[in-house]
């Protein structure tokens, strides 16, 4: 049991001051933990707070150490592991670029209309799709489109939240 | 309170003193000589001339593990700011409480390669507790008032204050420390009652227990050493402590084992080894005590009391974890000890103390008396006799003389042993007693060191010359750097590579040179008439060069990676099939 690699997404409310982040990325290369994906971004203007999303992997007792290293940080206010903490939910966003012409072109368009993504650049060659969903729903929309003329991808990484009327 | 007007030199200076601040210890620069400036034109805080940044942290975490305040330090940006880093890592591995002061070079030019720039709270960052880069004049008082708080609450540790040239020039509002506020930083110093209570119901029912306690107690402050001592005795239970945790229970006492670990004894490993139920205070399962993981107290529930979270379930998993400030946890222990009428299993400790004698009863730290060279451990028993009933203070080095030093110097007392535990630094102890000696004008402060480990910051010396500190530099000089050396005769074939310290100076010229006492103990008759003239001097350094064994090694030793009931008892003990291939790759 023990050993088992769980996959968990915390959030972590800090102070929005230089260094914080350098703080949480070193607090992870330096103890050797994974980051999957991390987001952050102010989300409290006048009390400076920002709020960072964090996916990670471990054994229970390693992620069980990252929350307590994470909280140990002086400027940091609350984390939270969404995971643990009942359901939430996630969400990505990507902007995907794809190049083309003929069936390819008409067939990524018909795509990301299945997919619900917006066509937010559009030339004779190329568009650039924005879509919005669930890591492997844009895992999957990147997969479809690498096929079609995939010339990049940029994704935001998850952020997330716990879901019904409590913060978190 | 009308708002002041001062400069940004002045804040630091006014905040230093309303933190009580009465000693800091520096080095001068180009980007510090406003604060300079400022400490020359007042009297309340002496400043400390060292003679290289490391030595001023170390100096500080001195002052500050011998009178339980917060040490202070004060550095150059660059390569002043550098040199301090050792030293900062030290006191975090140590849980020290200190504030370090750096300058940096003016704001409008940081990031630009300027001269003695350096990225200090860049390079100190996972090196310090917390850290501060402070652009705005008008921050600095809080900030100052801050990491002090930050420094000593919760686990102590270093908090460095990175304060641009500009800043210091500057004119700003001083804020007094009553005004400051910390927005997010509460450590959980009460414990949870309820776990207390279970953990309570546990020791109670105990048939082998045994306290394992750590730095935490005696970061803790004097009062959670008296509260443990009362409780060991309370419970009746034998009781071990970490290096760092030597002093918080008193050694004299029948119920202490000695210390644990890699040179711990054999009593208080067994006792480890074979405990159903372990209390442990304030200490953090390092791998110097663990030794193998899977066999670490194989049969046994644990508590762990510790105020940092992040230090329990990290090793080993324990069964009653307890977040909490060593002396609040023990005065609700015996608390609820006392109210719900507990009393140990008297027939089961009896049967207890009766293995545990066993074990003491093989004598572990005994060595090999001989007439024909001065043994390091006969050194110390010595020592130990001289310092008996005086008021005393002892800091180590790093090597074969520190384990010495901790195996056969007992302290009854906590902050008079300090020594560099968790980063295992050479070049802490001279600095560290020139601050405990500052601390304790009138106490005799002792550096127990190795030939090698003196030279690493021997030129402190200076510092405790021109402040009349009277240290005395104690040298166990084997002229090899014996702990490698015997590493090598473990694990490397004897194969002895650039362990011999070769081209020593001559210890007692050197000392004459600086204008100290220098004495030196070749034969075994000589040791205790050294030690006397070395007590006898007391306005001045002593450097006491003593040539013991060469060869000596320490001894209980339980090597990389092994079980603490593997333990090696001496050079009978062949080395050879002492550590398993997964054990080689330790430290
Ligand atoms: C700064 C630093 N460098 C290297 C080491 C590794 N090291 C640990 S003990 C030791 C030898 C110490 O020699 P000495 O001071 O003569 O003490 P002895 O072991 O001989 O008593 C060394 C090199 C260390 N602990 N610290
Ligand atoms: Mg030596």
């Amino acid at each position: 049991m023990e050993e088992k690699i769980e996959k968990h997404t915390i959030a972590v409310l800090v102070d929005n001051e230089p260094g914080v982040l350098a703080r949480v990325i070193g607090l992870f290369s330096g103890r050797g933990y994974n980051i999957e994906s991390l987001t952050v971004a102010e989300v409290n203007n006048a009390d400076h707070l920002s709020r960072i999303t964090l996916v990670t992997s471990g054994t229970r007792m390693v992620v069980e150490q990252i929350k307590a290293q994470l909280d140990r940080l002086v400027p940091v206010h609350k984390v939270h592991d969404l995971t643990d903490e009942g359901p939430s939910v996630e969400r990505e966003l990507a902007l995907v670029k794809v190049a083309g012409t003929g069936e390819r072109r008409i067939e990524a368009l018909r795509l990301a209309d299945i997919f619900k993504a917006k066509v937010v650049d559009a030339t004779l060659t190329s568009f650039v799709f924005e879509l919005t969903g669930t890591t492997a729903e844009v895992d999957d929309f990147v997969g479809l489109m690498a096929q079609l003329g995939l010339v990049e991808a940029s994704r935001t990484g998850v952020v997330a939240m716990s879901k019904g009327p409590t913060g978190f | 309170m009308p708002e002041q007007k001062l400069t940004g030199a002045q804040i630091v200076i006014k905040a230093l003193k309303d933190q009580g601040v009465d000693i800091i210890f520096g080095y001068p620069g180009g980007a510090v000589l406003p604060i300079y400036d400022a400490i020359f034109q007042q009297n309340d805080i002496k400043h400390i001339l060292v003679r290289h940044e490391q030595a001023a942290v170390h100096a500080a975490e001195g002052y500050a593990r011998s009178t339980g305040k917060v040490g202070c330090v004060l550095v150059t940006s660059g390569p002043g700011a550098t040199n301090a880093v050792t030293g900062l890592l030290d006191a975090l591995c140590d849980s020290i409480p200190l504030v370090c002061l750096s300058g940096q070079v003016p704001t409008h030019l940081i990031g630009n390669d300027a001269f003695q720039e350096a990225d200090t709270t860049g390079i100190t960052r996972p090196c310090t507790k917390h850290n501060y880069l402070v652009k705005d004049v008008n921050q600095l008082a809080r900030t100052m008032h801050e990491a002090f708080y930050v420094a000593r609450s919760g686990r102590p540790g270093p908090v460095l204050v990175d304060i641009p040239k500009d800043v210091q020039f500057a004119d700003g509002t001083y804020i007094p420390p009553t005004e400051v506020k910390h927005k997010t930083y509460r450590p959980q110093v009460k414990p949870e009652i309820a776990r207390v209570e279970e953990a309570i119901e546990l020791i109670a029912t105990a048939k082998r227990p045994i306290f394992y306690t750590g730095g935490g107690v005696v970061n803790a402050g004097p009062i959670a050493a008296k509260l443990l001592t009362q409780f060991v005795k309370m419970t009746g239970f034998p009781i071990t402590s970490t290096l760092m945790g030597l002093g918080a229970f008193p050694a004299s006492d029948p119920q202490w084992l000695g210390m644990l670990g890699m040179h711990g004894t054999y009593e208080a490993n067994l006792a480890m080894y074979n405990c159903d139920v372990m209390i442990n205070i304030g200490a953090r399962f390092d791998d110097r005590v663990t030794g193998k993981l899977s066999e670490f107290a194989p049969g046994s529930k644990k508590i762990h009391v510790d105020i940092d979270p992040s230090s329990i379930n990290k090793n080993v998993a324990v069964d009653i974890p307890i977040v909490g400030d060593a002396g609040a946890v023990l005065e609700d222990m015996i608390r609820i000890w006392k109210a719900r009428q507990k009393r140990a299993d008297q027939t089961a400790l009896k049967e207890w103390w009766g293995q545990v004698e066993g074990w003491r009863a093989r004598n572990c730290l005994n060595y090999n008396r001989t007439e024909a060279v001065i043994k390091p451990q006969y050194a110390l028993e010595r020592l130990r006799e001289a310092l008996r009933g005086k008021n005393h203070y002892v800091t180590t080095e790093v090597g074969q003389h520190q384990m010495w030093a901790a195996q056969f110097l007992p302290f009854d007392e906590p902050n008079r042993w300090m020594t560099s535990g968790g980063l295992g630094t050479m070049g802490y102890g001279l600095p560290a007693a020139i601050g405990a000696q500052l601390a304790h004008p009138d106490a005799i402060v002792v550096d127990v060191s190795g030939e090698a480990s003196f030279l690493m910051n021997m030129q402190e010396i200076g510092t405790a010359v021109q402040y009349r500190a009277p240290v005395k530099i104690f040298i166990l000089n084997n002229k090899y750097m014996g702990m490698v050396r015997q590493w090598q005769e473990l694990l490397h074939g004897s194969r002895y590579s650039n362990s011999y310290s070769e081209a020593l100076p001559d210890f007692v010229k050197l000392a004459e040179s600086w204008g100290c006492v220098g004495l030196r103990a070749t034969t075994v008759a000589e040791v205790d008439e050294v030690i006397e003239k070395m007590l006898a001097v007391t306005d001045r350094p002593c450097i006491i060069d003593i040539a013991v064994d060469p060869k000596e090694n320490c001894f209980p030793m339980i090597p990389g990676g092994k079980a603490h009931n593997e333990i090696l008892f001496g050079p009978e003990d062949s080395p050879s099939d002492a550590t398993p291939e997964d054990g080689m790759v330790l430290v």
